[in-house]
């Protein structure tokens, strides 16, 4: 890559899960095809949006970009090495730049460690600090950073709300210094007035610590208010990227639109006079996705060419892309 | 307008080790003939308590229904057997809950779940209540309902499911549909989708409906009148724009700040709540709210404000006039 601003750069990534039937012999049958074949990169200290609906395999693309799990196909390249090549203690060494925040702020710390413990896990596991005391001191500066009261870190989990816990999920990834953090909808399991807290934190810890997010959402609303770029994503494939406020004011794909309309707006004045696109229909199963172009089924522009050719996914000018035939 | 249900001073509670949870503390609200009132609060504040009370089905113990009543034409809801109140539910007042996924018996087929209502209430027979079912889930919008009425649940998506809820809760023809949250576990496209549906049904129908959620976009285009609830009270009560447009509470102004927009300015910072909603089981002797409110006074410590009209049609529970008084922190 010639410019040096970009952090992260994933080129045709895939990831496939095989379905195998049989008890003993395990037949390969067929395959999930959960992320079909997606590219965009990251730049340094950005935020890019990645939004779907359930099953679009957002998730499955930013544990595929952490490594995972090893993806079937394409490249991945942070910093210019290509993490699909990596493995195990050269890519351990790696994922001391990369962390990740998980949705479930419920599952996702264990109940039998304290918050002390979950914190300094990470900082053990890379060798960061020589001594016991040097560890705690960073666990009780992260705690401060995160809004946390140092105190806590003799607790369990269970003594925390969910946005207290998703602000240990947070202290936990940060505990290495990482340059890039996967956030895999880490609100979408809170409530409206804790969310406002957390994305409030994140949106300072980014500015403190000059962050690279890929933020993982399926709430349009949110990815609106905290990314730079946002990418649509539909049945393990990108039907467009832009910059936010292009995408928010000319989206171009159908399903972009269809998905901005379905978003309701907290404004009854507004909800009044807003026409919806309704989607007919349900997400095709990834197993058998459609042929042409995967949105074809629900699209209300279809064309005949949709139903035979997947579009390509190209910049149709300004760093606006999309894979539509209509354009 | 005729009022078709008048609740006063509901209160739920429930009995456990730990303590007396009180979820629902003394709800008072009218509901009016093919009115839609939508009840917008976060987690654990007693929304859906609140109507799984109206409909007698918090389980007892732990719960108990410790005062109030639902007058439903003539009759105190709280207080009739549990006979004549299994000839209401799902007859003239019909739910449809959260999670379309855990909500049908997965071992009986659509058709014998959406018909069982229709032979128990309307005292229809086998064919009559298949025939009608099918004409219900051609009617939510089922394609080919005549093959899918001998699906099991597991055929359908998550879409699908709800929508066949809908059908069951609307098969009886009821005076009120109680949706608790039925959007609230689908994508936005499907939740479009079935919110379409409900308007259009309601403007065919004329049912009233109670409609539960913690999302206030969508209530804003569907409801008439909006309640917010707060620890088990309600803080704010107005037809939909002025809640919206002229919100009065302190929490529900909070929680409009706290939402992000798809159509803000950019580079707003979003107006947290600071703190948590108070425990459940140790209700502070003043306002609920006190402990996170920007507006607060010293007597909102020691007196619960009770709801009182600020505007036509528009109540609050708040000791101070938000219009006028200056943020106290």
């Amino acid at each position: 890559m010639s410019d040096n601003n970009i952090l992260l750069d994933v080129q045709d990534l895939k990831m496939y899960f095989p379905i195998t039937q049989g008890l003993i012999i395990q037949r390969h049958v067929g395959d999930i095809k959960a992320v079909d074949g997606i590219s965009f990169s990251i730049k340094k200290g950005e935020t890019l949006g990645l939004v779907g609906e359930s099953g679009c395999g957002k998730s499955t693309t930013g544990r595929a970009i952490l490594q995972l799990y090893r993806p079937t196909g394409g490249h991945v390249f942070f910093k210019g090495d290509d993490l699909t090549k990596l493995k195990g203690e050269a890519l351990r060494r790696k994922r001391r730049q990369m962390q990740m925040i998980f949705q479930d702020p419920y599952a996702s710390l264990n109940p039998r460690m304290t918050v002390g413990n979950i914190i300094s896990e990470p900082l053990e596991v890379h060798n960061i600090y020589r001594t016991k005391a040097e560890r705690q001191e960073r666990v009780q500066e992260l705690l401060r950073v995160v809004g946390l009261n140092p105190y806590f870190v003799n607790r369990y989990p269970h003594e925390f709300s969910g946005g207290q816990r998703q602000r240990i999920g947070v202290a936990r990834a940060l505990a290495v210094n990482p340059e890039f953090i996967v956030c895999d909808e880490p609100i979408s399991a809170l409530d409206v007035s804790i969310q406002a807290q957390i994305i409030n934190l994140l949106e300072d810890l980014q500015a403190e610590f000059n962050l690279t997010y890929l933020f993982i959402a399926h709430d349009l609303s949110v990815v609106r208010h905290i990314s730079d770029r946002v990418a649509v994503m539909y049945l393990g494939k990108l039907a467009e990227l832009a910059d936010r406020d292009e995408l928010y004011n000319n989206p171009l794909h159908p399903y972009t639109q269809a998905l901005l309309s379905a978003v309701p707006i907290p404004d009854p004045v507004i909800e009044e006079k807003r026409q919806r696109i309704i989607l007919e229909g349900d997400v095709p199963s990834p197993a058998n996705p459609p042929t042409g172009c995967n949105f074809s089924t629900r699209c209300p522009r279809v064309m005949d060419i949709c139903k035979e050719v997947d579009p390509e996914f190209r910049d149709l000018g300004g760093d606006h892309w999309v894979a539509c035939h209509l354009y | 307008m005729t009022t078709v249900l008048e609740v006063r001073g509901l209160k739920t509670q429930f009995f456990t080790q730990d303590g007396v949870v009180q979820a629902v503390n003394g709800i008072s609200y009218d509901l009016n003939e093919g009115e839609t009132l939508g009840i917008v609060g976060e987690s654990g504040c007693g929304k859906s308590v609140s109507v799984m009370s109206l409909m007698r089905l918090i389980p007892m113990p732990p719960g108990k229904i410790v005062g109030g009543e639902a007058l439903f034409e003539g009759v105190d809801l709280m207080k009739i057997s549990d006979d004549e109140m299994r000839s209401v539910r799902g007859n003239k007042i019909a739910m449809i809950f959260q999670d379309p996924m855990t909500s049908l018996n997965p071992v009986l087929t659509i058709g014998r779940q959406v018909g069982e209502a229709l032979e128990l209430h309307m005292g229809m027979s086998k064919s009559e209540a298949r025939q009608r079912t099918i004409e219900l889930l051609e009617m939510v919008g089922i394609p080919s309902a005549a093959d899918r009425v001998d699906d099991y649940p597991h055929q359908f998506s998550g879409g699908m499911r709800q929508r066949v809820m809908i059908a069951m809760g609307l098969s009886c023809n009821p005076q009120i549909l109680i949706a608790d949250e039925p959007t609230t576990a689908l994508d936005v496209t499907i939740q479009a989708q079935i919110v379409d549906l409900v308007k259009k049904l309601r403007d065919e129908i004329g049912m009233a409906i109670i409609w539960i959620t913690h999302d206030l976009g969508v209530v804003a285009g569907l409801a008439d009148r909006v309640a917010v609830m707060y620890a088990g009270f309600f803080v704010e009560e107005a037809g939909v724009k002025d809640l919206y447009g002229d919100p009065r509470h302190p929490y529900t102004i909070g929680l409009l700040g706290s939402l992000p927009r798809l159509d803000a300015e950019r580079g707003r910072r979003l107006v947290s709540i600071e703190g948590l909603p108070p425990d459940l089981i140790a209700l502070p002797e003043g306002c609920p709210f006190y402990a996170r409110c920007n507006y607060r006074i010293d007597r909102c410590e020691t007196e619960n404000p009770p709801l009182r009209l600020v505007a036509p049609n528009h109540r609050v529970a708040c000791w101070i006039d938000v219009t006028t008084a200056q943020p106290t922190r």
